[in-house]
């Protein structure tokens, strides 16, 4: 009886200890001023550039790759509040099929995915953005990584069909022939090669295996699909995060991720042409830039199709684009006004910046900024 | 039997060979003169010392053989403990005694296998948890203007780990509130109408049946089935799309869930209050009704309390159900009817599968470990309040 | 009900009977407002599961009929689940004779409270305790259960990240205990006094006493918390998710693979359109049937031994 009321008595104590430490104030950056003074200072530098003022709440939901990035845009020092101070940006990180299905019912103003809208979804999301349709504006550019962690090893070279075998398990040991014939002068260990995939259904999946479908035909022979081919068994962890964690604490592992998240490891550099490339902001913002645009029923869509087997020299083929999906019209000004600010700042050079400086994806080139730019001008209130 | 003392008072922290009745009984395993069984020689009371540091010597000598390690020592050792206190019970006493001793020991030995993981993950937490609840500012913050780069700052050493759950300890106390005021009512009339009215009739083998049912739809199932569900509502009454992504949503879905854990061990609780009771209560001339409030209710409330506190703990956890119906924000809401809420567990896995900032995703981690603790004192506090509620309520001489 | 109704609450003199309709009533209607719940539940499943169910296999996404995906899924649960019962459940019930009925009080009541708590942590929690530090430490154990247990299938091909259906099992294993430990418990202490002390007065050893008076007792009650156990560990997401290298169906519970309907529900999901949604909506569909039937043979057990059951 005496323990456990010496026990109820502690437990009462640590929690009004936690309670006092509870007592600090918010440690929220800027929450005092930010619509107080700051904001009207800035809402001034705004007004400068000509931008006209909105107010409001704006709602998206798509893709957890954007969530980083998204943190950055809404709610960064140099976000959207730094130009239109009053426009709220609310963003759930629910995944590209749940944000796309959200937009067609009209429940978001805008979606963030990993993939362009395809015919079938263009076509659904006519009820919600008018016979035009809906225009895929690419804002976020990731490098993914093909990363590894192996001791005594830092970088290594490989090609697209020797990652194809290694990521089909036809290459077992990192020190295989294969491997080594790439890698002058790296001392490889004879250890096994731990493949760690992604279990959950990602863009990042999709990407990589269309780089391997189309760069090594013959060692990739799944279709592409968001989902890892069920017929390779191998290690697997739920998200960038997880697959990064898990690569990290295990010896020869090899995985592949955004390189954003993946600081922990070594990463491969990807035979392109004659010289090998290695992951960086750069090379994966040059192949977008020398993509060509997928044909599409609304006039402004700006979805790319990336051309892994002929990328530019110096560029980086392993590269997601991700896209907010706008809608051509929308019901009335005020939302038209919030979406057109919060794009043109989003797909714009100083939101890209932001991105990168926060969050170290890749920066649109300025033409594709320019591009579109002018694309979500022609968003208009519907007739 | 020599002396079995009051059988519940009988502190069984002793050996179970202490309970010699001649406290200096000869050391040695000299057999009294035995006129019956009963009375026969008893083991003396080094006994579990010895056989105890022979299994360790025994294991030690195994675990030399085939490479020595803490953990299957230990395991081992307490094997042979086992086995060895059985057999030198069984060859010194009786069958019955070594039957007693062996259950007693397996039961301890539950016991102690139960503690190894549960006091693991009690540990994890909170040696994780403890960095991020003591962070200044912690419990007032939400996660308004908390970008990647504060998190870079704070992992590079250069800056506080800012940010903080406020907004999520909103979210989680007003949905969990709401489920239980819900789903308490349903599930505690559900249930005394399955014991005390409905005389097992077939309307309660339904209801019964499909209260199992229940317990076993997927959570994240319960949670599309609110959206859907509240989605039809909302256009019902002419609301614009996207306005039923509400903490109310949640709190329905989390009620799906949890009525079902409400009848079931609220039944089970009612089902054994004795009907002695209730019939000396009618007899009384004491209505049903009353009889079944003033009697029967707080005859089991302190088993229904207990039952309710694990309901609640097991909604308060859920992350799916929430991440599917109440949205993501960054900002406190107090509002369960408009606009999006956070809610701890949603925050928690937020915080752990897309950290703030990529590169660095220490503080990310801290804030979520952080998140679970609070979510642990939190059940902790209910816990209490529960048992508060349940003792006030009770009969005040009950039976035990 | 035992007394006679009244004609109408409302005209009925005595204030008794008119509560007593009222009562009656409302338990009634909460016990209808259940199966209404339930109904909309099973009408959405249903809806959203059916195009999946009839469509043909070159329209799935798998391309496969749904049938021949989802079973390995129902395997996947069915054994995870499995598993964890088989190791919660001795213990579990360990754990409540040790707090009801072996150890001393004051050491009862704080255990009794710690596991309360316990089933209280949220199972993401349970999930990242698995991954960042229960995965690693199976390794060399796996390891050495392939190394003498390897001529035995289920002991093939360890992981070298531990991440495997075993793991799996227990970290469900772990989650489940406390539930059916804090349920037994409760029904152990409410074993009349009457019979363990006349079990005890009859010469019986403790043991004999828990076994004659108290386990049968508590039959019904035990397995009713097995049950729920079971529930949670069929219909757990986020541990599993976390804790798993899923993968296609397999036997080896050291290797990679597996996968379970919750966990797969929860990974696939938010990426889901068109009938790939509706799909995994179906397999909720199983999982649900799965529940069904684990619940009907629940209560054939407990009803074979109602002759046992305490006091109604």
């Amino acid at each position: 009886m005496k323990l456990t009321r010496i026990g109820q008595a502690a437990a009462v104590l640590s929690i009004a200890a936690l309670g006092l430490t509870a007592c600090g104030g918010s440690n929220n950056p800027g929450t005092s001023n930010s619509s107080g003074a700051a904001g009207s200072s800035d809402a001034a530098g705004a007004s400068e550039s000509g931008a006209a003022q909105v107010t409001g709440t704006l709602t998206g939901s798509g893709a957890s790759s954007q969530q980083s990035a998204m943190a950055a845009w809404a709610e960064g020092a140099d976000g959207i509040k730094s130009v239109q101070p009053d426009l709220k940006v609310q963003y759930s990180p629910d995944g590209s099929g749940a944000g796309v299905k959200k937009l067609i019912a009209g429940q978001v103003q805008f979606a963030g995915s990993d993939a362009a809208l395809d015919a079938d979804e263009q076509k659904q999301v006519q009820t919600f953005c008018g016979p035009e349709g809906a225009m895929n504006i690419p804002v976020y550019i990731a490098p993914i990584a093909i990363s590894f962690k192996l001791d005594g090893v830092d970088s290594l070279n490989l090609d697209a069909s020797t990652v194809a075998k290694i990521f089909t398990k036809k290459i077992t040991k990192w020190n295989d022939p294969a491997i080594a014939a790439l890698n002058d002068g790296v001392s490889l260990p004879d250890k096994a090669i731990t493949v760690i995939h992604r279990s959950d259904e990602s863009g990042t999946t999709e990407n990589f295996a269309e780089y391997l479908h189309t760069a090594a035909p013959e060692d990739w022979t799944y279709e592409p699909a968001k989902a890892w081919p069920s017929d390779i068994q191998a290690e697997s962890a739920a998200k960038t995060s997880g697959v990064v964690g898990l690569a990290s604490t295990t010896d020869g592992a090899i995985t592949y991720a955004d390189l954003a998240a993946a600081t922990e490891l070594s990463h491969v550099s990807i035979k392109v042409g004659d010289e090998f490339v290695a992951p960086t902001e750069e090379a994966a913002s040059k192949i977008v830039e020398a993509s060509k645009r997928v044909e599409s029923t609304n006039a402004n869509d700006m979805a790319v199709a990336i051309d892994y087997a002929n990328a530019p020299a110096g560029s980086y083929p392993v590269t997601m684009v991700s896209y907010q999906i706008f809608c051509q019209t929308y019901k009335d000004q005020n939302t038209v006004d919030m979406v057109k600010a919060w794009g043109t700042f989003v797909s714009s050079q100083a939101g890209q910046k932001a991105a990168q400086d926060e969050v170290g994806s890749a920066p649109l080139a300025a033409s594709i900024s320019d591009e579109a730019a002018k694309a979500i001008a022609t968003i208009t209130v519907a007739k | 039997m020599t002396t079995q003392k009051t059988p519940l008072e009988d502190a069984v922290s002793q050996p179970i060979a202490a309970s010699t009745s001649t406290g200096d009984a000869p050391a040695g395993p000299e057999r009294r003169h035995g006129r019956s069984r009963l009375t026969a020689g008893q083991l003396p009371k080094w006994t579990p010392y010895a056989v105890g540091a022979a299994a360790l010597v025994l294991s030690a000598a195994i675990m030399a053989l085939i490479g020595f390690n803490v953990a299957g020592w230990v395991i081992i050792a307490a094997i042979a403990y086992v086995v060895g206190m059985y057999a030198v019970t069984l060859i010194r006493e009786n069958r019955r005694k070594a039957t007693d001793g062996l259950w007693r020991n397996l039961i301890i030995g539950a016991f102690l296998i139960a503690l190894v993981p549960l006091i693991s993950v009690m540990w994890t937490v909170i040696s994780n948890g403890w960095q991020g609840i003591t962070q200044p500012g912690f419990f007032a913050s939400d996660m308004q203007g908390i970008t990647g780069k504060y998190d870079r700052a704070a992992q590079a050493g250069e800056g506080p780990i800012l940010g903080g759950i406020a907004h999520a300890l909103v979210g989680t106390l007003l949905i969990t509130a709401a489920t239980t005021i819900i789903s308490v009512p349903i599930g505690l009339l559900a249930s005394i109408y399955l014991v005390e009215y409905s005389n097992d009739n077939l309307f309660s083998k339904i209801i019964r049946f499909f209260v199992d049912v229940m317990t076993g739809i997927p959570s994240i199932v319960a949670g599309l089935f609110a959206a859907g569900f509240m989605l039809a509502v909302f256009s019902f009454f002419g609301a614009a799309p996207g306005a039923q992504t509400i903490g109310l949503s949640a709190a329905i879905a989390l009620s799906v869930i949890m009525i079902p854990i409400v009848v079931r061990s609220t039944e089970e609780m009612l089902r054994v209050v004795p009907n002695e009771l209730r019939e000396a209560s009618a007899a009384l001339g004491v209505r049903k009704w009353r009889t079944t409030l003033k009697v029967v209710l707080p005859t089991a409330i302190s088993g229904i309390a207990s039952g309710v506190t694990l309901a609640i703990a097991r909604v308060v956890g859920e992350t799916a159900p929430i991440l599917v119906t109440a949205g993501f924000t960054v900002a406190t809401n107090w509002n369960l009817v408009k606009d999006w809420m956070m809610a701890l567990p949603v925050y928690i896995y937020y915080q752990l599968t897309t950290p703030t900032a990529p590169q660095a995703p220490e503080p990310s981690m801290i804030r979520a470990w952080g998140g679970a603790l609070v979510l642990i004192i939190l059940v902790m506090l209910l816990n209490l309040l529960a048992r508060a509620v349940a003792k006030w309520l009770a009969p005040k001489t009950a039976g035990r | 009900m035992t007394t006679v109704t009244a004609p109408s609450p409302l005209t009925a003199g005595e204030k008794g009977r008119a509560g007593d309709k009222f009562f009656s009533g409302l338990t009634f209607a909460a016990g209808g407002l259940i199966l209404v719940v339930l109904l909309f539940v099973t009408v959405f499943l249903v809806v959203n599961a059916y195009p999946a169910l009839i469509a043909g296999a070159d329209e799935l996404p798998s391309q496969t009929s749904f049938f021949e995906y989802v079973w390995p899924l129902v395997l996947g649960t069915l054994l995870a689940a499995g598993l964890a019962l088989l190791m919660a459940t001795p213990v579990a019930i360990g754990v409540a004779l040790f707090i009801s009925h072996v150890a001393p009080r004051k050491l009862a009541k704080p255990v009794g409270y710690v596991i309360d708590l316990l089933a209280a942590i949220p199972s993401v929690v349970y999930g990242a305790w698995g991954m960042l530090f229960l995965a690693p430490l199976l390794v060399p154990i796996y390891d050495w259960l392939h190394r003498y247990l390897g001529w035995i299938p289920l002991f093939n091909d360890p992981s070298a990240t531990g991440r495997t259906i075993l793991t799996a099992a227990i970290v469900l294993a772990v989650m489940i205990l406390p539930i059916i430990t804090a349920l037994s418990r409760e029904i152990f202490v409410q074993t009349p006094k009457l019979h363990e002390e006349a079990a005890l007065a009859l010469g019986a050893t403790r043991w004999e006493m828990i076994k004659m008076s108290v386990l049968p007792f508590a039959r019904p009650g035990v397995v009713s918390a097995i049950m729920l156990g079971l529930g949670r560990a069929l219909g757990e997401t986020m541990a599993v998710a976390l804790v798993l290298s899923s993968g296609a169906l397999t036997w080896g519970l050291l290797a990679e693979g597996n996968n379970t309907i919750p966990a797969e529900i929860a990974a696939n999901f938010p990426e889901a359109s068109g009938l790939r949604y509706n799909e995994l909506i179906a397999a909720g569909l199983a999982l649900f049937l799965i529940t069904l039937v684990v619940n009907l043979a629940a209560r054939w057990i407990v009803n074979r031994h109602k002759e046992f059951s305490g006091a109604n």
